[in-house]
């Protein structure tokens, strides 16, 4: 036969024979994707379908509801509750930039410069997460009581005066004011920053912090060059994990705050289990969930990472 | 609510997973994959689903009221009730009037305090109730107005009036006829709870409370007062401080009640509302005085000196928490035995004697007198002539009202 006059390429000697076996191959990772992709399904995409439909029918719990695309519910939604919205934007804000404020120094502290107590410091940010979230949150009734020593502290600095003329506080008390919605989110989801954050700096290679030095960087330099940069992929991340979730909580609107405090999480907690309004409750995280969408890909694009840990 | 149907959906989604799984090695990346299988769903099931599901209407539910009754055959049956809600005994493991009602009867009772809110609790039995199911309860309890709405629905079973002999009888006067279960013929009350204005001698400093309008007015306790997120127990008190009676009011009347407590809201009066969480801020201080529930007060007032309570002239809120036996329950006949023992006085007394609320049966002062001489002679928990002729019930609404008037109550609170 001719093709035996040829040399066979010695490299690649049984690549055809092997076929079989790797056309097996190609399929495994699809397999072991199926479960991932039936639990997607069924308990994301099948809800929210189920949610988008809701969101759309009109009716009540004696007559039943129907799909009738009643689009109407969004705007009526948006228009009665938008005070809410910004609301929980501005509060889901004001934690996640306290949390970046707090969280940073923190977490640059365990990667660079805790040495032996590095686990111990982990331990104690991860710790509070050993309780449940309501008892956390009830404990800063406690933290903020109004004869407390921390309310009585302030008192005495004047820092409540501050705060009562931002509108933040209400007279010489903290609980049941927006500041104490916010002090809860903050100290509620503060791991959340923290530990991208951690991560994204403990990576950095400590020879690039000699390097910078080396070329005259002064420390600050160093930090704004060398450090920060390279942290974004945490902060970014960081930001999402803990703006996300704040923006549609509402037990610390409802254990710390007031009937002026209120979060779109009141509200369709309020619609859905109160007045039995489905298609608003259903609308409403709808909008909540599109709204948190937007605002997330835009921060993304505007934050040039590609990383995302 | 209609129950999710895997079977019906998910070979066509997974029909169109593969398929796009199948095309090559695009498929592969995360972002394809999200797309083709979500654009896969949304194509096949979605649309169809969207317009599908629909919630049939919750009346006519099919399927009827009783299910096949197997008390006979299996000697148990499960209790649903709200948390500490009866007697323990000091270890805290055992509740000693359900065991003696299981020694005496042989009937297991399966006892959950998986009750935390009426309306969550609703939202978590609806589907099953909607779709003509058994919720694998027998005896549910749940406060008037929510009892009221399952009766209205047609989602709990009448009751047999032979087996509740003790029942019969014993009820006191002031729980015989609800207006939205004339006669008692679906459901028995638990205990009864008092709504009452209490409030912190240490906190109060001297600013004397006597009426709701002092908690609505008075600039002393500004900020450091607190109302109910039970609509119905602080519109209830607000309407009886106006004048009003919560039995027989117009919707002006409610709207007025609205209106005065939306000025005190405005003027940051009111602290906030809470549910049963006032008892903290009420020990701690925070809340001067608050509407609350007696029966809490009588506990809270037997851990800290500084608490009390007072009833206003103008008279006090009264409702109930009322046993009721879903459809489809599976023990009916056991769960009537279960209602009809806590009926007779001694199990009563020894219930009451726990857990400090409004004791509904009549001939229990002699036993109670016997475990407890303090609560047999408490008007909280054995309401004398007095006390019941101040007591006040709120009228029971239609949905349309119900939702009209919880929308409202729900913008007072701040939605």
């Amino acid at each position: 036969m001719a093709t035996l006059t040829e040399a066979p390429p010695p490299l690649t000697p049984t690549a055809p024979e092997k076929k079989p076996p790797r056309k097996r191959g190609r399929l495994v990772p699809y397999w072991l994707l199926l479960p991932g992709i039936l639990w997607l399904l069924v308990f994301f995409a099948l809800p929210m379908i189920y949610q988008a439909s809701t969101s759309v029918q009109t009716g009540s719990l004696e007559e039943g509801y129907k799909v009738t695309w009643h689009f109407a519910t969004y705007w009526d939604a948006l228009s009665e509750y938008y005070p809410q919205f910004l609301r929980s934007v501005l509060y889901a804000g004001s934690a996640t930039i306290l949390c970046l404020i707090l969280g940073y120094p923190l977490a640059y502290l365990i990667a660079f410069r805790a040495g032996r107590w590095k686990n111990l410091i982990m331990i104690l940010v991860i710790a509070p997460f050993f309780t449940s979230f309501l008892i956390r949150t009830l404990a800063w009734k406690t933290i903020l009581a109004d004869g407390g020593p921390v309310v009585g502290a302030l008192n005495t600095l004047h820092v409540l005066d501050v705060t009562s003329w931002l509108g933040m506080t209400s007279g010489d008390r903290v609980l049941a004011t927006p500041l104490a919605v916010v002090c809860g989110l903050t100290y509620n989801f503060l791991p959340f920053m923290v530990l991208p954050l951690y991560t994204s700096l403990e990576r950095i290679d400590g020879r690039l912090h000699e390097a910078a030095g080396d070329l005259y960087a002064k420390p600050i330099t160093t930090f704004r060059k060398v450090t920060f940069p390279l942290s974004m992929p945490g902060v970014v991340s960081g930001t999402l994990l803990t703006f996300i979730p704040a923006a549609g909580d509402y037990v610390n609107a409802d254990l710390l705050g007031s009937t002026d405090t209120r979060m779109v999480g009141n509200v369709i907690q309020t619609q859905f289990l109160r007045i039995l309004d489905y298609p608003t409750a259903a609308a409403l995280s709808f909008i909540l969930m599109a709204a948190i969408l937007v605002m997330v890909t835009v921060y993304i694009r505007r934050s040039g990472t590609e990383d995302l840990v | 609510m209609e129950q999710y149907e895997p079977d019906r959906l998910s070979p066509a989604q997974v029909a169109a997973m593969r398929r796009s799984l199948r095309n090559g090695r695009a498929a592969m990346t995360r972002r394809s994959l999200l797309r083709a299988s979500t654009g896969g769903a949304l194509a096949v099931g979605g649309l169809g689903t969207l317009s599908a599901c629909g919630i049939p209407a919750a009346g006519k539910t099919e399927g009827g009221m009783s299910a096949e009754d197997h008390s006979a055959k299996e000697k148990e049956v499960s209790f649903s009730n709200w948390t500490e809600y009866m007697d323990v005994d000091d270890s805290g493991k055992h509740h000693p009037t359900l065991e003696q009602f299981t020694r005496r009867t042989g009937i297991k009772v399966k006892y959950t305090e998986d009750i935390n809110d009426n309306n969550e609790f609703f939202g978590k039995i609806k589907p099953q109730l909607a779709a003509g199911q058994d919720t694998g309860r027998d005896i549910i309890v749940l406060t008037d107005w929510l009892a009221g709405r399952l009766i209205r629905l047609g989602w709990v079973q009448k009751l047999d009036a032979s087996n509740l002999p003790h029942a019969f009888a014993n009820l006191s006067q002031q729980f015989r006829d609800p207006d939205w279960d004339p006669g008692r013929a679906y459901s028995y009350p638990w205990q009864g709870i008092s709504t009452v204005i209490a409030y912190n001698k240490k906190a109060l400093d001297g600013v004397e409370v006597k009426t709701v309008s002092d908690l609505l007015d008075n600039p002393k306790l500004k900020g450091r007062v607190g109302f109910l997120t039970e609509m119905r127990d602080t519109i209830g008190m607000t309407l009886l401080d106006m004048g009003k009676d919560p039995a027989k009011f117009t919707d002006d009347d409610y709207d007025a009640a609205i209106a005065r407590l939306q000025k005190a809201v405005d003027k940051k009066q009111i602290r906030r509302f809470t549910g049963n969480d006032y008892t903290s801020d009420l020990t701690s201080g925070d809340f001067a005085a608050c509407l609350a529930w007696a029966g809490d007060v009588v506990q809270l007032k037997a851990d800290s000196p500084d608490i009390d309570f007072l009833i206003p002239d103008s008279g006090y809120m009264t409702s109930s928490d009322n046993m009721l036996i879903p459809n489809k329950a599976r023990h009916k006949t056991n769960a009537e035995r279960l209602i009809d023992y806590y009926f007779e006085p001694k199990p009563a007394a020894e219930l009451a004697a726990y857990i400090n609320y409004v004791c509904p049966v009549d001939g229990v002062k002699e036993e109670l007198a016997k475990i407890d001489e303090d609560a047999a002679n408490n008007p909280l928990i054995l309401p004398d002539k007095a006390m019941q002729a101040q007591s006040r019930a709120f009228r029971s609404l239609s949905s349309k009202e119900e939702t009209a008037y919880e929308e409202k109550f729900a913008k007072l609170t701040g939605a």
